[in-house]
């Protein structure tokens, strides 16, 4: 009967405490760097396209809400010809962002992405790229990688030797 | 032809007064559970969230009126009016002030059990007509619990009888102008308190519409305005059993400086409060529990009160 009374009082202390609310629009949370929000590609540091569009986002995607399609520019670049992410579709899950060899596509903290149209939650590639490289400022794919674009030949990425000519150990 | 008017006024005041304080305890009770457990309620619809009320009221009108196929649908409509018309009735014999009443009942503690009696058959009638397991079993607590805490219910409001030595409200209210009644019956207080919460299907005693096990028990199958009926009548039960607390034990409309209608409203507003703080606190407790506890811990207190009363009154005079 005491511990009634008891239990009561404690509750009514409740009343002092501070509140667990947060006031949402008027007062925001912090959200994380790593926060799984909004999904964007990114542009290297020389403002190109990051994605060669390896088609490997849409792949790892389980919603499958990830659609593109590969082309290649005149000096062998690939890139997407389209790039559409339906956003409501996505869960979120960020293994996209894991799977990008290329740390194009990342995800952003923002969630505030409400339409009222349905439609308007696809976003086409215009929508999703931004000027930047986002999370990681200096990496740029093809200085580092092996693969020869015009203007690059192969080996001439940074700490890349110049392939071996076979022929050159011949006797 | 003066008088008539008078009274009209008051039975129209009262109708509005009741109806429109149960309507804002869906906003006060909303409010005071998120005080207690760390949150705000409803703060975003006019001043401190008061016009979530209007909304509410806005949403439930504009909702489809509903009756299942399989339901009785003549019992199915009358129900929520045959659960909401006896509470307003009871409203009709309490003195809220010298001279501000409906009906000045010489017997009026025996009207308002009574009424509490006939609630009992809007909750069976609800559940029966609806013809869903989960009602019916909602409706079978619901009448087994209001009929086993009616009993000492009214055993408990028989020691303020005889300390008064009447039924009238009214005399009943002007007895305690020395001393109020929760001195002198505070076990009658607790048992009438317990019986009244029970009485109006308030957490801790919701098990009729427990939503953990029962879905929402005899109103399971209602919606829109028939809905609506049921949760007035719970938060005019309240209002209810909060007046009668002060007029039985706490001197009704008795205390210095305010005018006797704000004492009584200050003082129905504190077991208002009260009541939701109950909800705050405790879980439910099982069903056998309930039964058992009314039975075997109430009804004997409420006897004991009765002849220790009954012998001090007998002695004393």
């Amino acid at each position: 009967m005491i511990s009634l009374f008891k239990s009561m009082w404690q509750v009514f202390l409740h009343a002092f405490r501070k509140r667990a609310t947060i006031q949402y629009p008027e007062h925001k949370d912090y959200l994380p760097p790593r926060w799984r929000g909004r999904i964007i590609l990114s542009r290297d540091p020389d403002g190109r396209e990051r994605c060669v569009a390896c088609y490997l986002c849409a792949a790892a995607c389980p919603v499958d809400c990830i659609s593109l399609q590969a082309t290649e520019d005149r000096q062998g670049r690939r890139y997407p010809s389209f790039f559409r992410i339906n956003f409501s579709r996505c869960i979120f899950c960020g293994y996209c962002e894991e799977a990008c060899p290329t740390d194009a596509i990342q995800l952003t903290p923002d969630f505030e992405m409400c339409e009222y149209d349905r439609q308007n939650l696809v976003y086409e590639k215009e929508d999703l790229l931004i000027s930047g490289p986002g999370k990681y400022h200096d990496y740029n794919f093809y200085r580092v990688a092996g693969v020869a674009i015009g203007g690059k030949d192969k080996g001439g990425a940074q700490e890349e030797e110049r392939p071996t000519d076979p022929l050159e150990l011949a006797p | 032809m003066y008088s008539a008017v008078i009274s009209l006024i008051t039975i129209f005041g009262v109708i509005i007064a009741a109806l429109s304080v149960s309507a804002g305890l869906i906003w006060l009770e909303r409010r005071l559970l998120a005080l207690w457990q760390d949150r705000y309620g409803p703060n975003r619809v006019g001043p401190f969230g008061l016009l979530q009320v209007l909304a509410d009221m806005i949403k439930i009108l504009s909702k489809e009126d509903w009756v299942p196929p399989f339901a009785d649908a003549a019992v199915f409509v009358v129900a929520p009016a045959a659960i909401i018309v006896p509470v307003l009735l009871t409203f009709a014999i309490i003195t809220y002030a010298p001279g501000i009443a409906v009906a000045d009942l010489n017997i009026g503690l025996l009207f308002f059990l009574a009424m509490s009696s006939l609630a009992v058959y809007g909750v069976v009638l609800a559940g029966w007509a609806s013809d869903s397991k989960y009602s019916l079993l909602g409706s079978m607590r619901a009448a087994a619990q209001m009929l086993s805490y009616e009993v000492f219910m009214s055993l408990s409001l028989m020691g303020v009888v005889m300390l008064a030595g009447s039924f009238d409200l009214k005399n009943i209210v002007e007895a305690q102008k020395g001393l109020w009644y929760v001195v002198p019956q505070f076990s009658g207080m607790l048992i009438f308190l317990t019986a009244g919460i029970a009485e109006t299907r308030r957490l801790p005693f919701d098990l009729p519409e427990a939503e953990g096990e029962l879905v929402a028990g005899f109103h399971a199958e209602y919606s829109g305005m028939k809905f609506a009926l049921f949760f007035v009548e719970e938060y005019l039960g309240i209002t209810l059993i909060s007046v009668l607390i002060c007029v039985l034990f706490f001197g009704g409309w008795q205390g210095p400086l305010l005018p006797p209608l704000a004492w009584l409203a200050i003082k129905t507003l504190f077991f208002i409060c009260f009541f939701i703080l109950l909800r705050a606190t405790f879980p439910r407790p099982r069903y056998d529990q309930l039964m058992s506890f009314g039975w075997k811990v109430m009804l004997p207190l409420a006897l004991l009160n009765l002849v220790v009363t009954g012998g001090i009154v007998l002695a004393t005079r």
